[in-house]
């Protein structure tokens, strides 16, 4: 199991998508969130994406007010997940459309439908947007 | 109603928790939320469920309790629409986890959807299984799962694909039906496919060795193959990576041939031309292609040998290392971190550019640098390094210091060439960084200190000038004003000048005033003052005529509200003042300080504190002396913290004393010990009687009253000893009996006379022992027990020593079998002090129609603070053949 969880925080520190691929208390949750942004936001744009944790390796990426951060074990290939990061924000994009940190909080249920499909306990299930996407449009066609 | 749209009051509870401007009105508008949420769960309200239920992961997402809704979910799984399901599984996943005995319940649910008709649903309830199933649902499921594996849908197989990881995680003997499958799924063209089921693969190599060897014979070939036409592959948009086709497949390629090809020739052999393909062939200047060399210079590095690749890997690392981009920077640093084992030569090349990146201004990258020079340090570059390294901490950042301060002192303690540099480059750090060194650090400088005789002048003469520049690192200020104080006449003298020393010229006043100004300093701690009040008392004998000012400096700290201080001040006060007949032969030099000692001792203190199962190592190792290790582990014991003089650690001092004694005797004992296992005893008896006179050896049989013969009675812990006796006594064991009784007559337990009377206060009887130390009685424990044979053991209090515990061993053998020869070893940790006392006899009667029993008495000096463990080891002989048990107690009740 390579990514231990997903993570997308804005400037300001709020949680807007937390999904964990491993146990942890509530609290345990509000104080690793919180540390990590702390140390995420004290970066600057030429230091290099990732950041040592406690025992998790953090790869994150900053899109305009939203930072995505991917925690994963020592063995997991960084750039890759990087190039994963980019893919999910790709995905949201096609799928809504110049994506925002507000269509993410408002359509939380829908960002998990695509984090679903692309990810499961902790391992990578799909790469092709289209194969990502295709449930949830039909799901939309649906309604 | 679609639960699609959200519904508005989704939206206006977000934008309502939006608005909020300090979290104490968030907390209002969730609280009041979770009201009604839980108003409609009671309700039992049907429309509004998928509503509530998305609510509740968005208030969960912003960290608030919502284990009220896990029914909701499980009752949306159960209804029959899509959309109530997709919402109910969601909520399943992330608003529960494997330890909830709710989600047993979930598992009908999950296998109907599973069977079910809809693609989708299936796909589903497989992604819910695999995110969180529990140990038992798995081995419930795993058929269904297993199944699915071969459904029509590649969505639905690349999903069952994960599922089935899993599930060989909670149930590792499933394995085995995964094996198959998996290498008919390898053999697709899906991507999905191909790559969760080389997730599988990865994953069933790890828990079975079976399927690794299956799979490298049946399947290797296949990858390689699947890798080779990834690499050269036309431009397929759906999985296009700025013009590399699907690098994640390629990546999951890669790392599964690592496993395949780790510690196999043949299989290597055969993936060497695809792995130099990927190497030369892909595209470095896009992140994607990074990412693909990275993870192939990685399988290159674990699979067996072949040296022209792992120079076209080693090249890689080079060209990521001088990269711009820091993120390929810091993959390299890694990298090499891993490579140095197998290579470290070519490592060695880029330690110059490694140097550069410790000094980088991203915090990642010098850390994994750091880490990275250390690991490159050795005896040929250790020099040129370490002044690279102390350079820099000259201008590092201050978070950055504390790492570097670390990894220098150890770089510089474990390959000093010589004592001169490494009291240099101590200094040098000390002057940069004191405030960031390590008790044990500068203490084990002085012990070099102190052990290099021909440098003492040369030490106090630099520290002299290093506290000048640097005085507000207390660190430097500590260690000059020890070495002024011990080396102040060398300092004043200029006595031992080294040819590369300039000439200084310190008068005694000088030399004073560095202590002065050292004493006053605001930021100087109390244990700074207290070696300033030390140094002090020194100096007043080294430099007579000085005496006055030093006097005057001393009595300034009578009114220190420093309790340590004003004791200090006081008491070296009236030695100078009253007592110079004394004073010069007390603040004589001190006597040089044992270096191996010294680093034993820090070895052992980090052993006590890693925990007492931790028994420091040569227990185990019992080969050709065994009594000798086990004794000299029971008597040796730690000698006590350098700074702290209270009542109990006078106590250990003594023992610490007696503990030179058995390190020595061993020596001559362990030739005896070579003879035959029965000499061991004598060796028990050289040191046991050390300090008494001889006894002839049947006196503990006789003379019962005399607290010789218990002392040496207690030698006999070899039961094969009682064959040895020139006449075996009607009843070898009374002597024994009166010492292990809980009323003591007087001369029955002298030992523990004797240690009494090293109390902190000899003057007074020790204090009176509680009423629950007195002679109490402990529940018998099963301390041991393998196959037929069982130790219990009966624990016992003597009154008014807390601190030993007597032991009744018993033995029962329940085979059918007569063991002989059978004998009893034990062995404790340092604190603890062990007596065994002989057995009642050597032979174990079969169907546990007898006993043997064996007292055993253990002193814990850490009484209070550690409880007792022990280490056993039982041999015996079976049939004429030898046998040995061990093991381990950690039993004890824990106020023993």
């Amino acid at each position: 199991m390579g990514i231990r969880f997903i993570l997308m925080v804005n400037k300001q520190g709020q949680t807007r998508l937390a999904q964990y691929y491993e146990y942890l208390t509530l609290e345990e949750r509000r104080a690793l969130e919180g540390e990590i942004v702390r140390k995420c936001l004290a970066r600057n744009e030429q230091q290099c994406s990732f950041i040592e944790h406690r025992n998790y390796k953090i790869v994150y990426r900053r899109y305009a007010s939203l930072f995505f951060l991917v925690g994963v074990d020592n063995e997991e290939n960084e750039l890759a997940i990087l190039e994963f990061i980019h893919l999910l924000v790709e995905t949201m994009d096609r799928h809504f459309g110049n994506v925002c940190e507000l269509d993410i909080m408002f359509h939380l249920e829908k960002a998990h439908f695509m984090l679903e499909e692309m990810v499961m306990n902790g391992c990578i299930v799909e790469t092709s947007k289209t194969n990502i996407l295709a449930p949830i449009q039909l799901m939309d066609k649906a309604s | 109603m679609n639960p699609f749209s959200s519904g508005t009051r989704l939206r206006d509870m977000i934008r309502a928790i939006r608005a909020c401007k300090t979290a104490a009105e968030e907390r209002a508008v969730v609280r009041k939320e979770c009201a009604s949420i839980r108003a409609a769960v009671s309700d039992n309200d049907n429309d509004y469920r998928h509503r509530n239920l998305a609510k509740l992961m968005f208030i969960h997402m912003l960290g608030y309790p919502t284990h009220f809704g896990q029914m909701e979910c499980l009752k949306l799984i159960a209804a029959p629409g899509f959309p109530e399901k997709r919402i109910g599984y969601l909520g399943l996943m992330l608003l529960l986890d494997e330890r909830q005995e709710v989600l047993m319940l979930v598992t009908n649910s999950l296998k109907q959807d599973l069977n079910h008709t809809n693609q989708y649903i299936v796909g589903l309830a497989l992604c819910a299984l695999g995110n969180i199933s529990s140990a038992e649902m798995a081995r419930d499921l795993a058929p269904e799962v297993e199944r699915l594996l071969q459904f029509r849908d590649p969505n639905v197989r690349k999903k069952a694909a994960l599922c089935s990881i899993r599930i060989i995680k909670k149930v590792p003997d499933l394995a085995e039906n995964f094996v198959n499958p998996v290498a008919s799924l390898l053999k697709e063209k899906h991507h999905g496919v191909l790559l969760t089921a080389i997730q599988l693969c990865a994953d069933l190599c790890i828990v079975s060795e079976e399927a690794l060897e299956y799979f490298r014979k049946k399947c290797t070939e296949g990858i390689v193959k699947v890798l080779k036409d990834a690499v050269n592959s036309p431009y397929a948009p759906e999985y296009d990576i700025s013009g590399i086709s699907d690098p994640f497949l390629q990546i999951r390629l890669l790392r599964i041939l690592r496993i395949l090809g780790h510690g196999d020739a043949d299989a290597s052999d055969f993936m060497n031309d695809v792995l130099a393909q990927v190497a030369t062939k892909t595209e470095s200047n896009k992140n994607a292609g990074n990412a693909i060399l990275y993870e192939c210079v990685e399988t290159i590095m674990s699979i067996e040998d072949s040296g022209g690749l792992r120079v076209l890997a080693i090249n890689i690392l080079g060209r990521f290392l001088s990269n711009r981009d820091n993120n390929i920077r810091y993959v390299a640093l890694n990298m090499l971190m891993k490579a140095i084992s197998i290579d470290g030569q070519a490592v060695q090349r880029h330690r110059a550019t490694i140097l550069e990146c410790v000094k980088d201004s991203d915090a990642s990258i010098r850390k994994r640098a750091l880490e990275l020079v250390y690991l490159l340090v050795n005896e040929s570059n250790v020099k040129p390094l370490t002044k690279e390294l102390i350079d820099y901490l000259v201008v590092s950042d201050q978070d950055f210091k504390g790492d570097l301060t670390a990894k220098i002192c150890s770089i510089v303690e474990k390959l000093s060439p010589e004592k001169i540099w490494y009291i240099d480059q101590m200094l040098k750090v000390l002057c940069e960084a004191g405030n960031y060194v390590k008790d044990e650090v500068w203490h084990a400088l002085i012990v070099v200190i102190t052990n290099s005789s021909n440098l003492h002048g040369y030490t106090v003469r630099s520290l002299y000038r290093a506290i000048q520049t640097s005085c507000d690192q207390e660190a430097v200020v500590r260690v000059a004003v020890w070495c002024i104080g011990e080396y102040g006449d060398l300092l004043v003298n200029n006595v031992g000048m080294l040819d590369i020393e300039e000439p200084i010229t310190v008068t005694e006043s000088d030399a004073i005033d560095v202590i002065e100004a050292a004493i006053k300093q605001h930021t100087s701690d109390l244990t700074t003052r207290a070696m300033c009040l030390m140094a002090l008392l020194k100096l007043s004998s080294r430099f007579p005529s000085s005496s006055q000012r030093i006097k005057d400096i001393v009595n300034q700290s009578k009114g220190s509200l420093l309790l340590e201080l004003q004791q200090r001040s006081i008491e070296f006060d009236s030695i100078i003042g009253k007592h110079q007949n004394l004073r010069s032969a007390l603040v004589e030099r001190m006597p040089v300080l044992d270096e191996a000692s010294y680093s034993g001792r820090r070895g052992g203190s980090g052993v006590s504190t890693s925990g007492i199962n931790n028994i420091p190592n040569g227990v185990v190792k019992i080969v050709d002396a065994p009594l000798v290790d086990l004794l000299d582990l029971g008597v040796d014991e730690p000698a006590p913290p350098p700074n702290s003089s209270s009542g109990p650690n006078f106590l250990h001092d003594l023992l610490g004393v007696g503990a030179d004694i058995s390190s020595s005797s061993p020596q001559s004992g362990g030739r005896n010990t070579m003879h035959g296992h029965k000499s061991g005893t004598d060796v028990l008896l050289d040191l046991l009687s050390s300090g008494s006179p001889p006894a002839p050896a049947p006196a503990p049989a006789t003379q019962k009253s005399s607290s010789t013969s218990d002392l040496l009675s207690l030698t006999q812990l070899n039961n094969n000893n009682n064959n040895n006796k020139p006449s075996p006594s009607p009843s070898p064991f009374s002597g024994l009996d009166t010492l292990s009784s809980p009323l003591p007559t007087p001369g029955a337990s002298p030992m523990m006379d004797l240690l009494d009377g090293f109390g902190p206060n000899p003057t007074t009887p020790p204090p009176p022992p509680k009423e629950e130390d007195n002679g109490r009685t402990y529940p018998p424990i099963v301390a041991f027990e393998s196959g037929a044979l069982s130790v219990m053991f009966n624990l016992s209090k003597q009154p008014g020593s807390p601190q030993i515990t007597l032991i009744e061993a018993k033995f029962t053998n329940k085979s059918s079998q007569v063991y002989t020869d059978f004998v009893f070893q034990a062995a404790v940790p340092k604190f603890l002090q062990l007596h065994l006392e002989p057995a009642s006899s050597n032979t174990l009667p079969g169907n546990a129609s007898g006993s043997i029993t064996q007292k055993l008495r253990v002193t814990n000096n850490q009484h209070g603070k550690k409880s007792v463990v022990m280490r056993i080891r039982i041999s015996y002989k079976l049939n004429n053949k030898d046998m040995l048990e061990e093991g381990q107690i950690s039993n004890f009740p824990r106020d023993l």
